[in-house]
Parts: structure tokens; C-alpha cells; sequence
């Protein structure tokens, strides 16, 4: 997107008037003018991906949902970030996340620094309505420096593009479909063996859980840093390097 | 541009290291299918047709000649419950699970099977000798229960029957071999 010029699309957002920049998301124009639209897959910097479904919104006289993170918006758009349904439908695929993993915030590197346990937050999460699927899942701590946890992974893709898209090496994929799917390096390979992993720890950077840690933190030690992203990417492309905030 | 191009086809010029004869016909289809990164199914389907099942070696083969991430290749084959990563085995045995064959006792079938010869459905016996499958209807609702062994159609299959017909298939093997 570019920032040059200035904003020409008229929209409304939650009744509010505002103007959009031409081709820009719903998403990316929400947050600019400060209204907050649950989001786990979506990440600034990387390409949209609309797999977790949270950031689904309500647009006037359209019959379907559409997705924040990969809908432009059009000349006088209404858009309605929440209604009772959309809450309730976020909150249902938040459960569905915490059943189908084994989150367990107690024990976990990343409690406190999870965005997974600040959604549960957002949607009111306060029991799970299904059935926890315990999966057996498996941890690969063969790399030096990091080390993944599946049974903590939502499979948002954040890693896989971050590697594919900002480093390039694509070491990571999703192998298998439905509830086999894993996320796996070169051919389903432990990490630490990859030759094409350049060790640059994007992916940690990026993980929204304690899926992708820093080896050797302890519970509630791992902070991560997403936004690095958007910066690099902004640097990358615009040759802009914009302040950056303290590492946390 | 040129010469990049000409050192491109220079290394996919280059076969198997094994010499495995099955590459050169792999190869064949990826000069047809223009080593295009978006043919990467076609190709994986071709593969499979030749060496019967997608093993590590086969690939590593395609990620190179693709020249796609190794990661890529094995997460769309993953996806697809029809590419097969075992070797299978010299018999295969495959109970039809359609609505009709179901009624008329396929599960019985397989259960027996798999029991005999200790063995899951979509797996391969230690031995190699024998691979149980199942399969959705194979259309032959009027037979059923259908059972396919060695790519034949058995009819009105009972469990004896299936595990006679099975037995006789494994057992000629054995023993041609070992003639």
C-alpha cells in the first residue's frame, strides 16, 4: 500500500466517517483510525492469508461476511466490526483453536506474551464448549538457538510466509490436511538438520503462541516482536527505516 | 538471461545419480510439463504411476528439478490422501466400503484381514507381501461385497472366502520365489 497522498475513499466504520486510501483492506484502514478488529493469521507485512477467520465483519447490504484482513474497500462501504453474531463467532473459533492444541498457559514459554490468550480475552472466553482433542503432537528442539512445540501451534502460517516471503528460505510448510496438519521443516525434517534454515529467527519473531520459542526461556519468559516485520518490510520496499520500539 | 537459462537446463539436464532407468521416464514428463513449479501435482501423480509409491529420494528428485522448496513438494503431497509414501506391498487385497458392500458385512472383511495378517487398512505387512486397503465404491454395487485382490474383482465375498482367496494369492508368490 502505498502511504503517499491522501486517503479519497469515503467509508464508514462502526458509524464513524472515515477515508480510505484506494485498494486498502478493511483491516489496514481500521487500524489506522484506531478501531481494533480481532486478528490472529493476519500479520503487517506479510500477505493475507485468511485462515483464522477472526477478523470476518459485517458490510451493508452484503449477504456474506467478508474478511478485514483481505477485502478492499469500496466507495461509501459501511462496515460493522461486531454484532452479538460475529462476537459469538469469534469467540466459538477462539475455543475451537484452545480445543484442538494442548494450551496449557501454566507451563507455557510464552505466557503473558501470547496472542492466542489476549483473543481468548477479547471474545470472553471463559470455558470451552467443545471437546478437547488432545492431539499427540511432537516437539522438535534439534535447532541450537529455537525450538518448536506443536502442541502449541494454531497454524496461523505466520512462520511459513515470514520465511517464504521476508527471508526467502521456505523452510517451513504445512504438511498433511484437517486435523493431521502439522507444520513441518524441508521433509518433515528436524529443524536443526535444515540446510536451508539461515538461523534469522523470523518465524519466532512472528509466532503469535509458544509454538516457536527461544531455546532456554523459561514460562513467561518469551516476548516476542511481530511488528519487526512491517519495519523490515517498509525499509525493504520503500527504503524508509522508520523508529523502531525498544525490543521488549 | 541467456546463459542462465542454458546453466538451468544444463542441471536439469542431469538425471537421477542412481541411474535408475524410472527417472529418465520422470524426466520425460517434466521436459513435457516444461519443469513448470505449477505442474508440481501432475508430475507427483506420474511419479507415483511409475515407482508405485512417493519416497523420500523421489522428492527431493522433484523439489530439485522443480526447483521448489523441499517443504512445498512434501506438503502437497501430504495433502492428498491418494499419493502414497510406503512402498506397497507384492499383494494387495482391497475390501470395497461402499454404501452396499458395507451392509453386507466389508467391515467384518477387513477387520478379519487386518487381524489375520496383523496389519492396519492403508498399510503394508512387514514382510512386504500383502497391502490392505479399503476403497469407496468401486461401482460394482450388484457383487457386493466386492473384494479386489491383486486388481481382480471377487464377488458376494464372504470373510472365509476373502481370506481363501487372499491366502492363495500370497501363498504362489512365496513359492514361486522361493522355486
Amino acid at each position: 500500500m502505498s502511504r503517499n497522498g491522501r486517503p479519497t475513499v469515503p467509508v464508514t466504520i462502526d458509524g464513524q466517517e472515515a477515508m480510505a486510501y484506494e485498494g486498502e483492506t478493511i483491516l489496514r484502514m481500521a487500524e489506522r483510525i484506531g478501531v481494533r478488529i480481532p486478528r490472529l493469521c493476519y500479520l503487517e507485512g506479510l500477505s493475507a492469508w485468511g485462515g483464522c477467520r477472526l477478523c470476518l465483519v459485517e458490510v451493508a447490504d452484503d449477504p456474506r461476511y467478508r474478511l478485514a484482513c483481505a477485502t478492499p474497500v469500496v466507495p461509501e462501504m459501511e462496515v460493522t466490526t461486531t454484532n452479538w453474531e460475529l462476537h459469538n463467532h469469534r469467540r466459538r473459533i477462539v475455543e475451537m483453536l484452545f480445543a484442538e492444541g494442548n494450551h496449557i498457559c501454566a507451563v507455557c514459554v510464552s505466557n503473558g506474551d501470547c496472542e492466542l490468550q489476549d483473543l481468548a480475552a477479547e471474545t470472553d472466553v471463559d470455558h470451552i464448549h467443545y471437546d478437547f482433542q488432545h492431539p499427540d503432537s511432537t516437539v522438535d528442539a534439534s535447532h541450537p538457538k529455537y525450538v518448536l512445540d506443536r502442541e502449541r501451534c494454531v497454524l496461523c502460517t505466520r512462520c511459513v510466509r515470514v520465511c517464504n516471503e521476508i527471508e526467502g528460505a521456505h523452510v517451513w510448510d504445512v504438511a498433511g490436511r484437517g486435523s493431521d496438519s502439522m507444520l513441518v521443516a524441508e521433509l518433515s525434517k528436524p529443524w536443526g538438520e535444515s540446510p536451508s534454515c539461515t538461523w534469522c529467527g523470523k518465524c519466532v519473531l512472528v509466532c503469535p503462541t509458544g509454538a516457536l520459542a527461544f531455546k532456554g526461556r523459561a514460562v513467561g519468559e518469551m516476548r516476542h516482536d511481530p511488528a519487526v516485520i512491517d519495519f523490515l518490510k517498509t525499509a525493504r520496499d520503500e527504503g524508509k527505516w522508520d523508529e523502531r520500539q525498544e525490543a521488549r | 538471461m541467456a546463459e542462465a537459462r542454458t546453466a538451468e537446463r544444463a542441471a536439469q539436464d542431469e538425471s537421477h545419480p542412481s541411474g535408475d532407468e524410472r527417472f529418465g521416464l520422470l524426466d520425460k514428463t517434466l521436459r513435457k510439463t516444461r519443469y513448470e513449479q505449477d505442474q508440481l501435482i501432475e508430475v507427483l501423480h506420474v511419479a507415483q504411476d511409475i515407482f508405485g509409491h512417493l519416497s523420500e529420494d523421489i522428492l527431493i528428485y522433484l523439489a530439485r528439478q522443480l526447483r521448489l522448496p523441499p517443504s512445498r513438494v512434501y506438503g502437497v503431497a501430504t495433502f492428498y490422501h491418494l499419493f502414497s509414501f510406503t512402498a506397497p506391498g507384492r499383494h494387495s487385497a482391497t475390501v470395497c466400503m461402499g454404501t452396499a458392500c458395507f451392509v453386507k458385512g466389508a467391515e467384518e472383511i477387513t477387520q478379519q484381514l487386518e487381524l489375520t495378517y496383523d496389519v492396519r487398512a492403508g498399510e503394508t505387512t512387514e514382510d512386504g507381501e500383502l497391502t490392505v486397503s479399503t476403497a469407496r465404491c468401486v461401482g460394482s454395487c450388484g457383487l457386493a461385497p466386492v473384494v479386489l485382490v491383486d486388481g481382480v474383482v471377487t464377488s458376494h465375498q464372504t470373510v472365509e472366502s476373502t481370506l481363501a482367496n487372499v491366502g492363495e494369492v500370497v501363498a504362489q508368490e512365496s513359492t514361486e520365489a522361493s522355486a
